[in-house]
């Protein structure tokens, strides 16, 4: 049975190896701020991070993930991430939500790398995290917002 | 012509609701104080006595409980547009409780108290962006009675006249030093009898209504993960179904073989659906490597199997004869088309399009013990489901117990008129015979093959020009599927045409004085449905093109050739003209840059955009829009900046590169993000909004983002390259 450490803690998850992380954090650990949205890493809603990298977690198997680091939405903690999500949140970034988590999870990763992104920079690194809702323009601005808050 | 819908409707939508159920569960949180309207303008119950003593049935707005948390109950569906936010601040701006104490849930019901009244109250329902506007009186008064109902209580605990006991925060106060919390006061106030009338705050005393400042109650649960959709509800025993549905639409199942599916670990069962094969597993992905050794074999005897290739020939051909049915005579368009001096003649494609909500659809069913079926989705037309899943499960509709949950997106999607996946949920539990919960989830590719696509359609457009360029007759000839027809919405269909094919189109507001816009509707197998702003999307690409493409031939500024076609209709002209100042219309732009501007009414609401763009190796960036709109009287100005954005957002991506086409056989060519690719951030504009002060009714912004913004595109476009856009998207139009 694969082990998995995820936000600080092992399960050991009753799945194959070829099981996509994504229904393990969600179906077998019941994680549910990861979402589905296109299981072919297309659209960035399973967003998690493996060992700090941002990652679609419907394209990873857990047979893979020995000694890996996950963090969910629900384990991301920190300067950083505690920033995007006010920011987020005193800008009403979200419409829907459902894609949201993994715009944060693409953010704070963004934002850990690249503590002042460009336009270009976050149009780079986000661009694999469909919202259908388009809150892209309140997306970027949450962006240099969080930017400008951590710098501060 | 929503009231016409009433008929066709109410035989359908008649069906006595669970209330009752709802009513035990708000009754059980003992101490609190529910309020709503039924015959009588409010019932508040507490201790249960005044609801068991109401003669009618029992319906609530919301419920205060002893904690003071307030729980607002929406008879509007929140899809993300904000509607859940918009009737909080209804209620809020006249109950005064702590906006941190206040969530909202959806409910259904009594007709009485949910029926949507911009629809005639016949149905409860979500659409048309009239969510604000049939709750913008009923939410409001449902606070102010709850607040009455409370100063009342405190009055009497503290023997003080309740015309001096004030509400704000969720705190009573008099001057003269006593306070308690609205929890503290809602049991004894729920025992209090109902005000006979109930006075509504002025415009110039509202705090909330119109206040930018105020934030969403629910954007912290939609950062962190907490917010629940339908794909989140876990029941206890509960599986997992896939669902195998025909590839071509119309085919039905012939034959399937499941035994080596059934062989595999974490597969319960495969079962037959009237709507394809259900893969029930213990979980996801159990039902999904499951769904890969199914074999099924198809009946094709009734399926659509014409290419979209195919289908769109038979539309050009129609285009060029006489329409079916004409939506709107005046003059003789004939006849002066005949005398003009000029003509202009253009004809459109415009493709299906999917809605591409980020949740795919899903639904979760349960048969509990008592007969009692409980069902969990997006409800967008709760009562018409209940009635449906009832029917699929052969019980009686008081049975079924509706959970309305938050959705990932619906844009018109989860608003079926035939319950989707809602009745199949139904259909695999009952299949699997009631022995678990079962939540049937659909993949992408289920989700982008589904159907009920924003119809394609022909446009054919003839405008006559004098001798002075004026513009003197103008033809319209529409061809594409009925939305409605075969629904219970057909009432919309009225003399041979459906008001969603027309819409935008019939009620041009340009003064021309020959006019003829005609439809000819078109039988095809494949599902249609109403997508954000529904006929607008392309009836406003195909006029506002057009008289683009007029206004060039004539030798006429857009903007001035509008705003002279304009002269009895302000609330368009203001804001096109506002739109043009922000945007700076008149300036010198840089090397390479080009405007366009559009501008179109849906749904009650005006909004024009001009948008700035560059052409690099035959490819469009867009920069920068700005846009106007007029909604009448606002409660949620960043709501509604956030809709016109992201409307902004959704129409740029249907218009530069989304098509959903049917290839050879009739087999849908997409199936998922990499070949239907909806708007990325890359090509996001910076988007400013204005938003025109107004005292008119509350109207709509859910959808009114959405049309002008192609053709706005679309005629920056022409003016840089010469070449007018009749074929949409962009990606195709620009090659032909």
């Amino acid at each position: 049975m694969p082990k998995l450490n995820i936000n600080g803690v092992d399960h050991q998850v009753d799945g194959p190896a070829d099981m996509p992380l994504l229904w393990a954090i969600r179906d077998l650990v019941g994680l549910t701020g990861t979402k589905f949205g296109c299981g072919q890493a297309l659209c960035g809603a399973c967003t998690v991070h493996l060992d700090g990298y941002p990652t679609r977690s419907c394209q990873t198997f857990i047979g893979d993930l020995e000694g890996v680091k996950i963090t969910t939405i629900e384990g991301l903690d920190g300067k950083v991430a505690e920033t995007v999500q006010q920011v987020w949140t005193d800008l009403d970034v979200p419409q829907c939500g459902y894609c949201q988590s993994g715009q944060v999870m693409a953010a704070v990763a963004l934002l850990t790398e690249t503590p002042k992104p460009s336009d270009e920079d976050i149009d780079a690194a986000l661009d694999g995290n469909l919202c259908r809702c388009a809150t892209y323009h309140r997306i970027r601005a949450g962006v240099h917002e969080a930017a400008r808050r951590l710098e501060a | 012509m929503l009231p016409k819908i009433i008929e066709h409707l109410a035989p359908a939508a008649s069906v006595e609701t669970t209330r009752r159920g709802f009513l035990m569960t708000a009754g059980a949180a003992a101490g609190a104080l529910v309020v709503g309207f039924g015959s009588s303008p409010v019932r508040a119950a507490g201790a249960g006595a005044a609801a068991a003593a109401a003669p009618e049935p029992f319906d609530a707005y919301l419920k205060i409980a002893d904690d003071g948390t307030v729980t607002v109950l929406s008879s509007q569906f929140d899809m993300g547009q904000g509607s859940y936010n918009g009737l909080a601040t209804l209620v809020n701006e006249e109950l005064g409780a702590d906006w941190s104490k206040i969530t909202v849930e959806g409910a259904t019901g009594d007709l009485k108290l949910y029926g949507n009244l911009s629809w005639g109250g016949a149905v409860q329902g979500t659409g048309g962006s009239s969510s604000i506007t049939t709750s913008f009186d009923r939410y409001r008064k449902a606070g102010a009675a709850a607040r009455m109902l409370l100063t009342e209580a405190a009055a009497k605990e503290w023997n003080l006249p309740a015309s001096e006991i004030t509400a704000k925060d969720g705190v009573l106060r008099h001057a003269s030093g006593p306070s308690a919390g609205f929890g503290e006061m809602a049991a004894k106030a729920a025992q209090l009898p109902v005000p006979k009338t109930i006075p509504l705050k002025g415009r110039d005393d509202w705090s909330l209504i119109g206040n930018a400042d105020l934030r969403r109650y629910d954007s912290r649960a939609k950062t962190d993960g907490t917010h629940d959709f339908t794909i989140d509800v876990n029941l206890p025993g509960m599986l997992t179904a896939v669902m195998i549905h025909p590839p071509k639409f119309g085919a039905v199942v012939k034959s399937f073989d499941a035994s080596k599916a059934k062989a595999m670990k974490g597969v319960v069962d495969v079962v037959e659906t009237p709507r394809g094969i259900a893969v029930v597993g213990e979980h996801m992905w159990a039902a999904l490597a499951g769904r890969d050794a199914v074999a099924v074999t198809w009946d094709e005897t009734k399926a659509e199997t014409r290419s979209s290739a195919q289908i769109m020939a038979g539309y050009h051909k129609a285009v060029e004869q006489a329409p079916q049915a004409v939506a709107r005579t005046q003059g003789d368009a004939a006849k002066a088309l005949a005398g003009a001096v000029k003509t202009v003649e253009a004809t459109f494609d415009f493709p299906y399009l999917a809605h591409a909500a980020m949740e795919p659809l899903n639904a979760v069913a349960r048969m509990n013990a008592d007969g009692t079926l409980e069902i969990w989705g997006g409800l967008q037309l709760p009562g018409l489901y209940q009635g449906m899943v009832a029917k699929a499960a052969g019980i009686d509709p008081t049975k079924v117990v509706s959970h309305i949950m938050k959705t990932g997106g619906g844009f018109g999607r989860r608003g079926t008129p035939d319950g989707d996946v809602i009745v199949e949920a139904v259909m695999v539990a009952k299949a699997i015979g009631y022995k678990a919960p079962v939540k049937v989830q659909w993949t992408r590719e289920n989700d982008m093959r589904g159907g009920r696509y924003r119809p394609a359609y022909v446009h054919k457009l003839t405008a006559g020009l004098d001798s002075d360029g004026n513009i003197v007759a103008w033809k319209h000839h529409i061809v594409g599927q009925s939305i409605v027809a075969g629904t219970p919405f057909q009432g919309l269909i009225q003399n041979g045409v459906d008001q969603t094919s027309v819409e935008g189109a019939s009620n041009l507001p340009y003064a021309i004085p020959n006019m003829q816009v005609g439809l000819t509707t078109m039988k095809v197998g494949v599902p249609p449905l109403w997508w954000r702003a529904v006929g607008s999307t392309h009836t406003a690409y195909a006029t506002e093109a057009f008289l683009d493409q007029v206004a060039a031939e004539a030798g006429k500024d857009p903007l001035a050739l509008r705003l002279a076609l304009l002269k009895d209709h302000p609330r368009h002209a203001a804001v096109l003209k506002l739109a043009a100042e922000k945007a700076g219309w008149d300036k010198k732009l840089p090397e390479g840059r080009f405007m366009g501007l559009a501008v179109h009414e849906s749904f009650h609401s005006y909004v024009a955009h001009v948008a700035e763009i560059s052409m690099k190796g035959g490819e469009v960036k867009v920069h920068r829009v700005v846009a106007a709109v007029d909604c009448g009287t606002v409660v949620n100005p960043d709501t509604v900046k956030a809709q016109i954005e992201g409307g902004t957002g959704f129409g740029l991506g249907a218009m530069l590169a989304e098509e959903l086409t049917l290839g050879t056989g009739g087999v849908v060519d997409q199936g998922n993000y990499d070949t239907y690719t909806p708007l990325r951030i890359s090509a996001m504009p910076k988007v400013e909004v204005h938003i025109l002060p107004s005292t008119e009714p509350p109207t709509g912004v859910g959808e009114p983002g959405v049309p002008s913004i192609g053709p706005a595109v679309a005629n920056a476009i022409r003016r840089a390259t010469g070449k007018p856009i009749t074929t949409l998207p962009l990606t195709r139009g620009m090659q032909s």
